[in-house]
C-alpha cells in the first residue's frame, strides 16, 4: 500500500506516494531525484546518508520516509546559499582537501553543518566527538577536522 | 597569472561538483532503470540440488530470473583469468552464477531483475536453492592439510608455488649463507585479513540500443571492462563503450574485473532491451567481491655482529581464498617489496597461494607489501633486540647507498621485468625521519614505546597510459587519458601537468578519465601508477600539441618558432609582446574550413586569405585540429620510498594502545600537488592504522563471515586516526621526464611494522601476529606472566 506524503525539501514542498518501507534515503535519492544524499552501509554505521531534519542530522537511511511526513529536510544539495556560491563549511572543505572520492562527503558536510550551528567554536576534542559517527575511508579525517575549525572561522567572518 | 603549476597546491577541481551533491555515482544514473539483485549462496562450499523459482514469480514489478543454465555458452564461461603465470598451476575462476558449486559464502547463484531493487530483493527471498552441503575449508593451515579439497581437481589446495633464489655476492644460496652466519633467529609472523572497503560498492549500469551497448561501471579500468565485456558477449569492440563515472573510493578492490555482475547486467540489458542497474549493498561487498593480507610466514635469518644480513630466507602462505582471477600478483609483491630499502644478502623466499572456502583474495592498496614490510621490519627489530642495538642503527647498517643506484635486488618484480631501483636517498630519509620523531631524545617508559618501519615501493608499472590534449577555437585545452580516477584527483594534478607544459591557465583546460569514448588505450588505476604513467603521457602529449602550436603561430607571426613562448594562453614573441597570436586563434588556424559556424571560424575559411593558394590545405604530413596524442611506456618501474616512525601508549589495566604521534617521511620523486599527495598519506596511515589495529575477517569454522558489517568491521573513525606529521624528500625518477614516482599506496604500507615495533617497544613483548586488539594486548601479557 502506498502513502501520499509532503516533505519540505531544501526550502520547497514535494508531495510523493511511497509504500510504507521506503527508506527516506531511497525516497530521497531515487523518487525526488536528490541523488547528492550517499548510501555507504544502510545499517547507519558509516554516516554517508546523513541528512537534516528539522535542522539536526539523522540517518536517513534508518528512517522511513513516511515517519517524515511534513517535516522539514535539508540535504546537500540544499547547503549552499541560492546566489551559487558555496556555503563556510563546504569552502572549508575546498580550502583544506576535506575530500578525495566525495563518497562520504554529503553526510560530512550536513554533520558538520549541524554541529557548527550549535556549536560555533569547538574545541578540538568537540570537533572529533562531533564528526566520530562518520566513516571515511580515503582522507584519513586529518583534513576534515581542519576543515571544521576552518568552516568555524569563515561562518564567524561571516557574522 | 602563472601557469607553471607543477608542485603547487593546487586547489582541486572536482570539488564543487562533490560538495554540492553534483557528483555522478553509479547509482545516481539510471534512475528509470530496472534493478537486478542476487541470490547468493549460505554455504561456504556446497553443491547445488535444485533451485526453485516458482515461488518468486508473482512478485510484482518482476522482471526476468536467470541460473548458470539460463546463461549462453559464451556468457556463462568461468571468468577470465586475468594475470596468468607459469607458477599458477592450478589458477581457478568463478563462473559469473555458480554452476553446480558454490565455493564461497557470497557466491552469486540466482540472478533477479525487477521494476525496482526492492522487488528483486523480495524475489531473491522467495527463490529456493537446496543445497548438499561439502566440507569447508576454512584457515591457511587447514588448507595445506589438504584433508578437504576447495576444488576437486586441486590438489593440496595448492594453486601457486614458486621460489626465487638470489644468491650472495659470493655466490652462496641463502640456506649456506644462514647456517655459516655468526647469528640465527627463526620465527613465525601472521597478518589476518582485511579489505578495500571503500565507501561506495561495486555497481554496474547497462543501457542497450539495439545495436551500441553503454556500460557505466565503479570500476578502476574501464578500458579492460570494455574488452572483457565485448568478449564475453560477442560483440564488435566499437560498440562497446565503457565509462567509470564518479567512483566513491576504490583502493584496488575494483581493479577486478570483469565481475559477475559487470557479465550480467550488460548481458540482461540486452536480452530484455530494457537498461538494467545493479548497486552493491554493504553486505554484499564483505561476502562477494575480494578481500587481502591474510598470510603466515616463516623466517629464518642470518646476521653478523654489526647487525648485517648475510642470509634470508622466507616461506609464505598466502590464502587467496575461492579463486585466483588476479593471479598471484599479491603473493609476488609480497616476495619482492619484502627486500625494501636493504641489501640482505643471500635471498630465498617461496611462496604456496592456497584456495580457501573464503572469498577470493586481489590486491588492497599495498597489494602484499604490508605483509612484506611486515616481515623485514619484525626482522629488523629482533636483529637489534638480540644484538642489544638501536633499531635503526641496525636498518642504517643494511642499507642500499646512495651512490648505488641503479641498484639492481636481482629478482624479477610484478610486472614481469627486473626489480631495479631507480632512485633514492635512504641514509637521508632514516635521517628525517628520526629528527622528526625525535628518536634519540625519546623518554621510554613503561606504557610508551616507539617504533618504525622503512619500506621501499615499486610504483608505476606499465605496460603504458596515453594522453590527449586537443586545444579548441575557444581557447579551452581538453585533455583525456584513460585510467579511472576513484578520488586522487586527477582532475587537478593532470591539468597542473597540462597548464604548465602548455602555458595556459589550468581555469582553461578540463580532463576527462576513465570513459571510453574520450581514450580507448589504457591499463587501469592500481600501483601507484596514474601519476607517473598518465601524467607523463599527458606531459608528451603536450608537448606535441605545443610544438604543432608554435609551428603554425610562427607562420602566421613570421617568426622562427624558436623565438616563441606561450603564456596565459597567447604565442608570442620572446621579447616582443605585441608580436602576438592567442591560442583560440591558433586552434582556429590550425583546422582549414569551408564553412563558419562562428566569427573565429570566419578566419580559417577558403576565401579569408589565411591559406596559401599554392599549397594543399592541409600540409602532407599534418593533420587538422590542434591536438595531439601520446602515451608513455616505462622501461620498468619506479620506486618510491617511505620511513615512518610513531609513539604508542598502552594502558596497563585495558590493554588499549594509542597512538600519541605519527610522523611520514616520504619520497615520491617530484610532487606535482604536495596537497594531494599528502591527503594521499594521511589515508593510507588511516587504512593501515585500521590494519594494524582494528580490522580483521572473521571467519568461523564452517566459512561463514560472522562480521561482514561496519558494526562488527572495525574501521577506524576520525576518534582512532592519530595527526600524521609529514616530511617530503625529492629524489627524482631518472626514468620517465617529469621525474615522478607515484604516492597512492604509499601510506598504508608499513603501518602494521611501525605499531608492532612501538608496541613491542612499550610492553617489552614480541609482537608477531596483526592486527593487535586489546585483548590480543591483553591476553600476551598474561603469557607473559605465566
Amino acid at each position: 500500500m502506498e502513502h501520499e506524503i509532503t516533505l519540505i525539501v531544501n526550502g520547497a514542498a514535494r508531495r510523493v506516494r511511497v509504500p510504507a518501507r521506503r527508506l527516506l534515503s531511497d525516497c530521497l535519492r531515487h523518487d525526488l531525484g536528490l541523488t547528492g544524499t550517499h548510501v555507504g552501509c544502510e545499517h547507519g554505521v558509516c554516516g554517508c546518508c546523513t541528512v537534516l531534519l528539522e535542522g539536526r542530522p539523522v540517518r536517513s537511511c534508518l528512517t522511513f520516509a513516511v515517519t517524515v511526513d511534513g517535516a522539514e529536510i535539508t540535504t546537500v544539495e540544499g547547503l549552499a546559499p541560492a546566489d551559487g556560491r558555496l556555503s563556510p563549511v563546504q569552502r572549508a572543505f575546498a580550502e583544506c582537501h576535506g575530500l578525495q572520492c566525495g563518497f562520504c562527503t554529503p553526510g560530512f558536510l550536513c554533520t558538520v553543518t549541524a554541529l557548527l550551528a550549535e556549536n560555533p567554536a569547538p574545541t578540538e576534542e568537540e570537533v572529533l566527538e562531533g564528526i566520530s559517527g562518520n566513516l571515511c575511508r580515503c582522507t584519513g579525517y586529518q583534513n576534515i577536522v581542519k576543515a571544521v575549525h576552518r568552516a568555524a572561522e569563515l561562518l564567524a567572518e561571516e557574522e | 597569472m602563472t601557469t607553471r603549476l607543477f608542485g603547487e597546491p593546487v586547489q582541486r577541481r572536482e570539488d564543487p561538483r562533490l560538495l554540492t551533491g553534483q557528483g555522478r555515482y553509479l547509482d545516481d544514473l539510471g534512475r528509470d532503470a530496472l534493478a537486478a539483485a542476487f541470490v547468493r549462496s549460505p554455504h561456504a562450499h556446497a553443491r547445488i540440488r535444485d533451485i526453485d523459482v516458482a515461488p518468486a514469480l508473482d512478485v510484482e514489478g518482476l522482471v526476468a530470473i536467470y541460473t548458470w543454465e539460463d546463461l549462453p555458452e559464451r556468457v556463462g564461461r568461468p571468468l577470465p583469468l586475468l594475470i596468468p603465470h607459469p607458477a599458477l598451476t592450478h589458477g581457478r575462476t568463478a563462473h559469473p552464477l555458480a554452476r553446480d558449486v558454490v565455493r564461497h559464502v557470497g557466491e552469486p547463484v540466482v540472478m533477479v531483475v525487477a521494476a525496482d531493487r526492492y522487488a528483486a530483493e523480495d524475489a531473491c527471498a522467495l527463490i529456493e536453492v537446496e543445497y548438499e552441503s561439502l566440507k569447508p575449508v576454512v584457515g591457511l593451515e587447514e588448507a595445506v592439510q589438504g584433508a578437504n579439497l576447495v576444488h576437486h581437481d586441486v590438489p593440496g589446495n595448492i594453486g601457486a608455488h614458486l621460489v626465487q633464489e638470489v644468491p650472495a655476492a659470493d655466490g652462496r644460496g641463502a640456506r649456506e649463507a644462514i647456517e655459516t652466519a655468526p647469528h640465527t633467529l627463526a620465527f613465525r609472523l601472521d597478518i589476518e585479513r582485511s579489505a578495500s572497503m571503500p565507501l561506495e560498492g561495486r555497481g554496474v549500469y547497462a543501457r542497450w540500443d539495439g545495436r551500441d551497448l553503454r556500460v557505466y561501471s565503479s570500476t578502476q579500468t574501464s578500458t579492460s571492462v570494455r574488452m572483457a565485456v565485448a568478449a564475453a558477449l560477442g560483440l564488435p569492440l566499437p560498440q562497446v563503450e565503457v565509462i567509470a563515472p564518479d567512483v566513491g573510493g576504490g583502493f584496488g578492490v575494483k581493479i577486478v574485473h570483469p565481475w559477475p555482475e559487470e557479465i550480467l547486467v550488460p548481458w540482461a540489458a540486452m536480452r530484455l532491451g530494457r537498461e538494467v542497474k545493479w548497486a552493491e549493498d554493504r553486505r554484499e561487498h564483505f561476502i562477494s567481491s575480494a578481500h587481502e593480507r591474510g598470510q603466515v610466514q616463516y623466517v629464518r635469518v642470518g646476521f653478523d655482529d654489526d647487525g648485517r644480513l648475510l642470509g634470508l630466507e622466507v616461506t609464505i602462505l598466502h590464502d587467496h581464498g575461492a579463486y585466483t582471477p588476479y593471479g598471484i600478483i599479491v603473493p609476488i609483491v609480497t616476495s619482492t617489496q619484502l627486500l625494501g630499502p636493504y641489501k640482505v644478502g643471500a635471498y630465498r623466499v617461496e611462496f604456496s597461494s592456497v584456495y580457501t572456502n573464503t572469498v577470493q583474495v586481489t590486491p588492497y592498496r599495498g597489494a602484499g607489501r604490508p605483509q612484506g614490510v611486515f616481515c623485514m621490519e619484525r626482522t629488523m627489530d629482533k636483529i637489534a633486540r638480540y644484538l642489544g642495538k638501536d633499531r635503526t642503527e641496525v636498518r642504517a647498517a643494511n642499507f642500499i647507498q646512495p651512490e648505488e643506484f641503479p641498484y639492481d635486488q636481482g629478482m624479477t618484480f610484478q610486472d614481469g621485468r627486473p626489480l631495479i631501483y631507480d632512485s633514492g636517498d635512504y641514509p637521508e630519509m632514516l635521517r628525517m625521519v628520526k629528527e622528526l620523531i625525535g628518536w634519540d631524545s625519546f623518554e621510554r617508559a613503561p606504557g610508551r614505546g616507539i617504533g618504525i618501519g622503512c619500506y621501499v615501493e615499486g610504483t608505476g608499472v606499465g605496460p603504458y597510459e596515453g594522453g590527449h590534449v586537443q586545444i579548441t577555437s575557444d581557447g579551452r585545452v581538453h585533455v583525456s587519458t584513460g585510467l579511472t580516477s576513484q578520488g586522487q584527483g586527477h582532475e587537478t594534478v593532470f591539468a597542473q601537468i597540462a597548464a604548465t607544459e602548455l602555458g595556459v591557465p589550468i581555469e582553461r583546460i578540463s580532463v576527462v578519465t576513465g570513459d571510453t569514448r574520450r581514450f580507448g588505450y589504457a591499463v587501469g588505476t592500481f600501483a601507484s601508477r596514474a601519476a607517473v604513467v598518465s601524467g607523463n603521457a599527458i606531459a608528451l602529449a603536450c608537448r606535441k600539441v605545443r610544438e604543432k602550436a608554435l609551428r603554425i603561430a610562427a607562420d602566421a607571426l613570421e617568426a622562427d618558432p624558436a623565438d616563441l613562448e606561450i603564456a596565459d594562453g597567447v604565442v608570442h614573441v620572446a621579447g616582443t609582446p605585441r608580436a602576438s597570436i592567442p591560442l583560440s586563434t591558433v586552434a582556429v588556424l590550425a583546422n582549414p574550413l569551408r564553412y563558419a559556424f562562428d566569427e573565429e571560424a570566419a578566419r580559417a575559411t577558403q576565401f579569408s586569405g589565411t591559406a596559401a593558394p599554392d599549397r594543399p590545405p592541409v600540409a602532407e604530413g599534418e593533420e587538422p585540429g590542434l591536438e595531439g596524442r601520446d602515451y608513455y611506456s616505462p622501461i620498468r618501474s619506479t620506486f618510491a620510498a617511505g620511513m615512518h616512525a610513531a609513539v604508542v601508549e598502552t594502558d596497563p589495566d585495558t590493554a588499549e594502545i594509542r597512538i600519541v604521534r605519527y610522523a611520514v617521511v616520504h619520497d615520491c620523486g617530484k610532487l606535482i600537488n604536495p596537497m594531494i599527495v599528502e591527503g594521499q598519506i594521511h589515508g593510507g596511515v588511516a587504512q593501515g592504522v585500521g590494519g594494524a589495529l582494528y580490522e580483521r575477517m572473521v571467519y568461523d569454522q564452517h566459512g561463514q563471515l560472522v562480521n561482514a558489517s561496519f558494526m562488527d568491521f572495525l574501521m577506524p573513525y576520525a576518534t582512532e586516526v592519530p595527526r600524521v606529521e609529514t616530511a617530503h624528500l625529492e629524489t627524482p625518477s631518472p626514468l620517465n621526464p617529469l621525474g615522478i614516482k607515484g604516492a597512492g599506496e604509499a601510506g598504508v604500507i608499513p603501518v602494521s611494522a611501525v605499531i608492532a615495533s612501538a608496541v613491542e617497544d612499550a610492553e617489552g613483548i614480541p609482537i608477531d601476529r596483526m592486527p593487535i586488539s586489546p585483548s590480543d594486548l591483553f591476553h600476551l601479557r598474561a603469557g607473559r606472566r605465566r
